[in-house]
């Protein structure tokens, strides 16, 4: 008997057929995110720059990284702004979500509003508060005073802690509507009947939120706050267009540090390195999502453990 | 893109008019007539793409594009001319280099063609001819471009930036001129803030104001990122006084100049909160053509930088070469056109659209018109003999210019300023950063 022709058997043959369908999304894959992943970290182990290729240095790049005190002022920075921003957003972004859930007159309004500072493309948001913050211009210090609160303007950005208090507003305005949508999205599954039967039973408004609300929403709070620390992490937009890193790189995050060392000053290989620094904070900040995820066996239909 | 045509040259040449200058027909009988004469027969049938940063002067865009216009009818050579922003230019130059396509002339900032010496055609013959015929290049230019006794690229022009200043600000604080020497400056800056007239210069991430001002720090008290052999020697005695004296520069300011970049001193000034700063001649242009800042743009002046205690200038000025790729398919024809940008019926009328912006690097056009056109810009001729190359003392190339990019210079005095670190914390931060660069 004749084997079957490839035809055949892709009209015929179930798994071969998946396999065909498969393709087009593992190129996908393979081209746009595994292979850009694997050529960023190469660069990282060579002294490449812009306009000549390098040669592989080993760890050199990582080496010079480990005694570079910007480097590391740029790791904690990226650490501070991303655990603050990323407590303060879900905290008003789940205040903001029990509020919407609740009812209330212009509630289709007063939700798409909250949508606002999320659909204005960021580095227009970043421009508007470099002008907010600005040290001489500054709409807050003008208002301040003429109140006659003060006699001189504030140094916003001019000044290492108010900068980072300014960067970090400026993330909290960005992405609070990100949480506060998704858990509103997330509030919405809950069964009403849930809270009946516990207000019969005497619940307290706080022991809804503790015992009913808290738990069925605790998937949902994994995913985005998953996604807003990644976010929030390799965030680049609001700081170069607000600060540049600066003042005396008290804003510097890892992102910016890479951009800056990468193609403006053309060092590939430097930028690369700490590019690739990143991910195992970010691999960390997903292990600890997805391991709280797991962990969970009610998704399996089981109690919690 | 832009395809340039008779049309255009014409359009351009409509706008160049009221200047006086050659223009429109004219314009394209000399470049016909220089076409046959040149040392360089563009080939036939050459199109020539080339870079430019984004020009910040309308009228110095008219008059490039007319350039182009007329080279473009006279020797039948196509053009397509495009713009990058200023940051943008090295890494698109850099594509093409590697690449070996999609650019035949780029025309960028700083050491430009040193960062990739091997893909340049060498532009010994066009500097040979310009430096003959107009009067030899300047020190710095020529540095900038030159590998060896190779002419890597053209050095087009500088951008210089010079002290702006309030007239009526120094006459309340009792200085009949601008001050020639750093302690005067100093003096000067602090009797400015005591009448609350403030100086400020950005202390931020400002990569042409902030790096000029503070360079100039630097090396008027005879310090140096690197010496003739490159070695490092930021860690000195030297630059322990320049961090003192830019210290209590610092605090004659106005409050906020470590968050300032290269637009923040434009903004204050013409707001009428900042009296004296560094910058390009755009502060002024502007103000000149704003008829709401009449008094002001009358009150504002030009100077030349203090001398420090070394006793020559210490000045660093924006370098802008040109380069052709030796990939292009039309070698002649590039040569032919950087050598007609540079040519005098065209180089001294868009020095004149540029209103200052642009200096030239060819000494003979030290008596251009536009230098005489308003006694404000005058200072601003200088700006090419008395810069130092981008690397100061050290050799000019990459890791100069990655120096610079890197802001090591400005984090050093911003973190001295700020307080942020002492004096040996800032210079040891700074000189590991060197040998981070230089290694």
């Amino acid at each position: 008997m004749s084997e079957a022709s490839a035809w055949t058997q892709l009209k015929h043959n179930r798994n071969w057929l998946g396999f065909w369908f498969m393709v087009p999304a593992m190129a996908f894959l393979i081209f746009f995110l595994a292979y850009p992943l694997g050529l960023g970290i190469w660069l990282s182990f060579t002294d490449t720059r812009i306009g000549r290729v390098g040669q592989f240095v080993a760890t050199e790049n990582y080496e010079w990284l480990w005694d570079d005190s910007i480097f590391w002022l740029s790791v904690f920075n990226t650490l501070l702004y991303t655990f603050v921003a990323s407590a303060l957003k879900f905290a008003i972004g789940l205040y903001l979500a029990l509020l919407l859930n609740e009812h209330m007159p212009f509630k289709a309004m007063l939700r798409a509003m909250v949508l606002i500072p999320f659909i204005v493309p960021t580095v227009l948001s970043a421009l508007a508060f470099w002008w907010i913050f600005d040290s001489q211009f500054s709409i807050i210090s003008w208002s301040l005073k003429h109140l006659g609160i003060i006699n001189q303007n504030i140094n916003f950005l001019g000044d290492t802690t108010w900068a980072r208090i300014c960067v970090i507003f400026a993330n909290i305005w960005r992405g609070v509507p990100f949480v506060a949508i998704t858990l509103l999205a997330g509030l919405q599954t809950v069964s009403p009947s849930l809270y009946e039967a516990a207000t019969l039973d005497g619940a307290t408004r706080w022991q809804n939120f503790r015992f009913i609300t808290y738990p069925l929403l605790t998937p949902i709070i994994a995913v985005v706050m998953t996604f807003s620390v990644l976010f929030t992490f390799t965030d680049f937009q609001l700081i170069w267009a607000m600060t540049r890193g600066g003042p005396v790189n008290a804003t510097h995050l890892m992102a910016t540090l890479s951009y800056q060392r990468a193609i403006i000053a053309g060092q590939l290989g430097e930028g690369a390195a700490i590019s690739s620094a990143m991910i195992p904070f970010l691999l960390a900040a997903i292990m600890v999502s997805w391991f709280g995820l797991q962990r969970r066996k009610w998704q399996q239909g089981e109690s919690n453990d | 893109m832009k395809d340039f045509t008779r049309r255009t040259l014409l359009q351009g040449g409509t706008a160049l008019a009221a200047t006086g200058m050659l223009t429109g027909p004219a314009l394209f009988d000399f470049a016909k007539a220089w076409a046959q004469s040149a040392p360089w027969k563009a080939e036939p049938g050459a199109k020539l793409t080339v870079m430019r940063w984004k020009r910040f002067v309308p009228a110095e865009d008219d008059a490039f594009n007319a350039m182009v216009a007329a080279f473009k009818a006279a020797t039948g050579t196509e053009m397509n001319v495009f713009s990058e922003s200023f940051e943008d230019v090295q890494p698109k130059a850099s594509v093409a280099a590697n690449t070996g396509s999609g650019l035949d002339l780029a025309w960028g900032l700083h050491t430009l063609p040193q960062l990739f010496p091997t893909k340049v055609l060498k532009m010994n013959d066009v500097a040979d001819y310009l430096g003959g015929k107009y009067g030899g290049w300047t020190d710095a230019a020529a540095k900038t471009c030159k590998l060896g006794n190779d002419w890597l690229g053209i050095p087009v022009a500088t951008n210089g930036g010079y002290l702006t200043y309030r007239k009526s600000a120094l006459d309340k604080a009792g200085f009949k001129e601008f001050p020639k020497d750093f302690p005067s400056f100093l003096e000067m800056c602090k009797a400015l803030k005591a009448n609350n007239t403030p100086a400020g210069f950005a202390l931020g991430h400002a990569s042409g104001d902030g790096n000029a001002w503070l360079h100039w720090v630097l090396w008027g008290h005879g310090a140096y990122t690197v010496d003739q052999n490159d070695k490092i020697v930021i860690n000195s005695p030297e630059t322990a006084k320049a961090l003192e004296y830019c210290k209590a520069l610092y605090d004659s300011f106005i409050p906020g100049t470590a968050s300032w970049n290269d637009s923040s001193n434009n903004k204050a000034f013409l707001a009428g909160e900042l009296y004296c700063t560094a910058n390009g001649i755009s502060i002024y242009v502007a103000a000149k053509t704003d008829a709401s800042k009449k008094e002001l743009a009358e009150d504002t002046y030009h100077a030349l930088w203090p001398v420090g205690p070394v006793g020559k200038p210490t000045e660093l000025q924006l370098a802008l070469p040109i380069l052709a790729f030796n990939f292009t398919k039309y070698p002649n024809a590039a040569k032919a056109f950087v050598a007609f940008m540079l040519e005098k019926e065209n180089y001294e009328k868009w020095l004149s659209g540029a209103q200052g912006y642009l200096t030239q690097t060819l000494n003979a056009y030290e008596s251009a018109p536009i230098w005489k056109a308003d006694p404000k810009n005058e200072v601003f001729s200088q700006a090419s003999k008395r810069t130092l190359p981008a690397a100061g003392i050290g050799t000019v190339g990459e890791k100069a210019a990655t120096a610079i990019a890197d802001f090591i210079v400005v984090d050093m005095f911003a973190n001295y300023c700020t307080g942020a670190k002492d004096a040996k914390g800032a210079m040891a931060e700074a000189e590991r950063q060197l040998k981070r660069i230089y290694r």
